[in-house]
């Protein structure tokens, strides 16, 4: 049954992307670990950083599409599971510091010892373990959705509404972590980390094993959104996006759905975080902020909702104009680009790149009727 | 540096001695006071201060604010004191007249320590009990107070018999209270007297003041004075809680003025403009360049600054919220979340645009003197540009509430938010009062941003501060209500600062956050829900 829904669930485009991330996980550490430095195809390793950083991105807009393109809820707040699940991972790093902190106590990270706490909180225990910290950078992020959604979906708050409050949720998080009594690190977060599973985070080898990892993770992220959407749950979900009142008069209870996707969703940001924070080496209070989410949001909206596909594409393209605006002498018209991103885009293309593109293709094949082909994308829902 | 001089002691000796004996010829106790100050040790100039305090010298008011700013400067050789006043110049202190001629080699500051300034303190406060001004007299008994200096009791008294303004006299009754309670011979009647004028002051000074007090009181003091220190407790508790009330207020009143145009492009249009805040961030930018001008052309109309800046912020961000309606919004009516994404790109266009023309730092925009200083109401201090920024505030929403009321404009306005089809064939034009109430919307907030820029910082990042909080407040009201929104705006500020002793500015913060969240779960719909079919609409 799962090989026929894995199968089902894989239409040429899906198969492509899935080759191509899996290519590039092999490609570009050979590129940059086999390759001398002086040759042409030599890959520099802060190359393979960033791209590792992309990854984490994508991961980031599959969760947020998965939810928004085929559930209909926007969440400007996803920025907060994947910013607590690279705290999670964060501290888990920082355990591993041990007695190379400046101030040498093996049990307390510096900041601690900084603030003159005298034992490490309870909700630090267990983190020094691996396992332990991989099962918390689900289950942070997974049950502060479920508990948010639980209140939020029994109570029937959507649309708009929802957006607000979970925009408020992440701002209501930014300002806690930011004090310094939370125990996270405050204004500075977690930085200086060492080693992950006893290899070195600065290492270049750490560095292409983290951008393998996160491709992996994109592909089974996708996978698994794939083959959610393709069982009849996801048939449910999109009934539920195009008419909420009418899947609850067909008798499906609604907020179980939308409760189980939203979790979902939450601890897929949550591992997108916890890839992040390793490979760019700090996680702070500002992941926190309201912009991060919504910025996450218009990748989404760019590489087209609703397509998977797009959301993964719209991360990289977005960030991939952000780096080369913000660093050169353009850096000062960046955030032009990015407002007059979400303008066009919300305006001009609704659907997003993916989906134009393939509602053209689809119209230049055999007329209008191959519209209805990818059943999943159209019709645009309204808001 | 004396020590220096060594070599030639005994002809400085000498010198002294002429000089003291010419001074000493006509001396009167300010003089002999004054010439304390040249012993160079401290204990001297213990003595001098009291005996210039009680010379009655017209001079000695000025010799003792000289020494307690470090101004007294003395010849140590020549025997003599100078006032240096603030611009450098030297005076006799002798005599007052302006010293011309070379200044002494040696001359140098009067040393004071921190117990001496303290009996300055006193003294200065003795002495100005009997100036002629009535505040700088209530000044020097509230001194007196605090410093209850056994030495100055014959002078409260003094001042005291000769007394007329209440207020001065209250404060005197009570500065001789302090002295008395700390005098270890007055009787234990007067001390119980003494408590009770204190437990009738009731503010934290007085509480202070019955803390210090030494553990071996007779027992019937002690009585009275753990009474005073109750009722004084009870007082400021009450205070404490009038203050909080005032401060949640006043933070209503500025997220109210914040949120009212959100009110009416989120609330009555149903439009979600994250661009909100950037509006209001215009607004106090037009106060900035408003004033810039000002300085520039014409300082004297500095205090009109804001008169002149109202109506150009409510053009200016009026104008800009109509253009962004006519070339953007009118495309998303009824995809919200679209609406919520290509507004938030607006208001990231709108921070850099106006970051590009006047820089990312703060503005220097300045409060127009009636905007400027405080009073005292009770046992609270309330500044003016808070009390304008209420005042103005509630002048807003009525204005508001009157055109959406009584205004030609209000009715279509109305009419088209509850059936736009039925409001197109009455023959209303919709598309163009969809414009004016967005404008509307977005004026409002830039005539707040005129308001907020008196108290907050004037940069690109204002706006992004209220956005937030905004919407909490226009959510938690009730959509479409613009009561709603008002009684919304001031609960949020009062729960915020009731919260914020007992959990601190930022817990407060996120406790609100929560409370809210949580209560819309409860009543998704806000507070003041509407009811009826336009619910669903």
């Amino acid at each position: 049954m799962t090989r026929h829904l894995l199968i089902r669930s894989l239409d040429r485009g899906a198969v492509t992307f899935v080759i191509v991330v899996a290519a590039l996980a092999i490609i570009v550490p050979v590129l940059n670990l086999a390759t001398p430095a002086s040759s042409a195809l030599h890959l520099p390793t802060y190359l393979v950083a960033l791209f590792g950083k992309y990854a984490c991105y994508a991961l980031l807009a599959l969760s947020i599409d998965l939810i928004w393109g085929y559930c209909g809820i926007l969440s400007l707040g996803h920025g907060a599971f994947f910013a607590l699940g690279g705290y999670a991972m964060g501290m888990y790093l920082m355990r591993q510091i041990g007695t190379r902190g400046i101030y040498a106590n093996p049990i307390l990270p510096d900041f601690m010892v900084f603030l003159n706490w005298k034992a490490l909180p309870v909700y630090w225990y267990g983190f020094q373990w691996f396992p332990y910290a991989l099962l918390m950078i689900f289950v942070v992020p997974g049950a502060l959705a479920f508990v948010f959604g639980w209140f939020a979906f029994r109570s029937r708050v959507s649309g708009v509404y929802l957006s607000i409050i979970t925009q408020a949720l992440t701002y209501a998080l930014m300002l806690g972590f930011f004090r310094n009594n939370f125990g996270f690190g405050g204004n500075n977060g977690l930085t200086d980390f060492k080693d992950l599973l006893g290899f070195n985070v600065q290492a270049e080898t750490t560095r292409n094993a983290l951008f393998s990892i996160s491709c992996l993770a994109v592909v089974l992220a996708f996978l698994l959104c794939r083959v959610v959407i393709a069982s009849k749950f996801g048939k449910v979900l999109v009934a539920i996006r195009d008419a909420e009142a009418r899947a609850r008069f067909l008798g499906y209870r609604v907020e179980s759905y939308k409760l189980f996707v939203f979790t979902l969703s939450a601890c897929m940001a949550g591992l997108a975080g916890a890839l992040y924070v390793p490979q760019v080496g700090i996680i702070n209070p500002s992941e926190f902020a309201p912009g991060n989410s919504i910025e996450a949001v218009i990748w989404v909206a760019v590489g087209g909702r609703g397509t998977l596909v797009g959301a993964a594409l719209g991360a990289v393209a977005v960030n991939y104009a952000k780096t080369f605006f913000t660093g050169g002498m353009l850096a000062p018209y960046w955030l032009f680009v990015l407002g007059g991103l979400f303008v066009v885009v919300t305006l001009l293309l609704p659907r997003g790149i993916v989906s134009t593109l393939r509602h053209w293709t689809a119209l230049q094949r055999d007329g209008a009727s191959a519209a209805a082909e990818d059943g999943v994308a159209e019709p645009l829902p309204a808001g | 540096m004396r020590d220096v001089h060594g070599r030639v002691a005994a002809l400085v000796f000498a010198l002294g001695l002429i000089l003291a004996g010419a001074t000493v010829a006509h001396a009167g106790p300010y003089e002999d006071a004054l010439a304390k100050f040249t012993e160079g040790s401290l204990s001297d100039t213990g003595d001098g201060i009291n005996g210039v305090a009680v010379s009655g010298n017209p001079l000695a008011e000025r010799v003792l604010a000289a020494l307690k700013d470090g101004r007294l400067m003395f010849s140590a050789e020549k025997k003599t004191v100078y006032i240096q006043a603030k611009n450098g110049k030297l005076f006799d202190a002798f005599t007052g007249k302006p010293f011309t001629g070379k200044p002494p080699d040696d001359i140098d500051n009067v040393i004071v320590n921190n117990r001496l300034r303290n009996v300055i303190d006193a003294d200065l406060g003795a002495l100005t009990l009997m100036s002629r001004n009535s505040n700088r007299r209530f000044d020097a008994a509230q001194a007196v107070f605090r410093s209850r200096d056994l030495s100055v009791l014959p002078n409260v008294e003094k001042a005291l018999a000769e007394e007329t303004d209440p207020r001065t006299k209250r404060a005197l009754e009570q500065a001789r209270a302090a002295i008395l309670l700390y005098d270890a011979k007055s009787s234990a009647a007067d001390k119980i007297a003494a408590t009770a004028v204190i437990g009738d002051r009731g503010d934290q000074d007085s509480l202070g003041l019955l803390d210090g007090l030494p553990p071996d009181l007779p027992p019937a003091v002690h009585a009275a004075v753990a009474a005073a220190r109750a009722s004084i407790a009870h007082t400021l508790a009450l205070w404490n809680g009038v203050q909080n009330a005032w401060y949640g207020l006043s933070l209503g009143s500025v997220l109210l003025l914040a949120a009212i145009g959100l009110a009416i492009t989120f609330g009555v249009m149903g439009v979600i403009n994250m661009a909100h805040g950037e509006m209001v961030m215009l607004g106090a930018y037009v106060t900035f360049v408003v004033q810039q001008a000002i300085r520039a052309y014409d300082p004297n109309l500095f205090d009109y600054s804001l008169a002149i800046a109202l109506p150009l912020a409510f053009a200016v961000a009026g104008g800009v919220g109509i253009v962004i309606e006519r070339t953007i919004i009118r495309f998303l009516y009824g995809r919200p979340l679209e609406t919520l994404l290509a507004t938030w790109g607006l208001s990231l266009i709108l921070q850099q645009t106006v970051r590009t023309i006047f820089g990312p730092t703060n503005e220097d925009v300045g409060n127009p003197s009636w905007m400027s200083g405080a009073f005292d109401f009770g046992g609270i201090t309330i500044t003016y540009n808070r009390l304008w920024i209420v005042c103005f505030a509630f002048a807003v929403f009525l204005a508001l509430l009157a055109i959406l009321r009584y205004t030609r404009f209000g009715l279509e306005m109305r009419a088209v938010t509850q059936n736009r089809p039925m409001a197109a064939s009455m023959g209303i034009r919709t598309g163009r009062v969809d414009a004016l109430t967005f404008g509307l919307g977005s004026a409002i907030a830039g005539i707040a941003g005129v308001a907020l820029s008196q108290i907050d910082n004037v940069s690109p990042n204002l706006g992004q501060g209220y956005i937030i909080d905004s919407f909490m407040v226009v959510v938690f009201g009730g959509v479409g209500n613009l009561w709603g929104t008002a009684v919304g705006a001031l609960t949020l500020g009062i729960a915020n600062k009731f919260l914020e002793p007992y959990a601190g500015a930022v817990l407060g913060k996120i406790a609100v956050l929560i409370l809210i969240i949580l209560f819309i779960q409860k009543r998704p719909r806000g507070m003041f829900a509407l009811k009826g079919r336009t619910v669903e609409a």
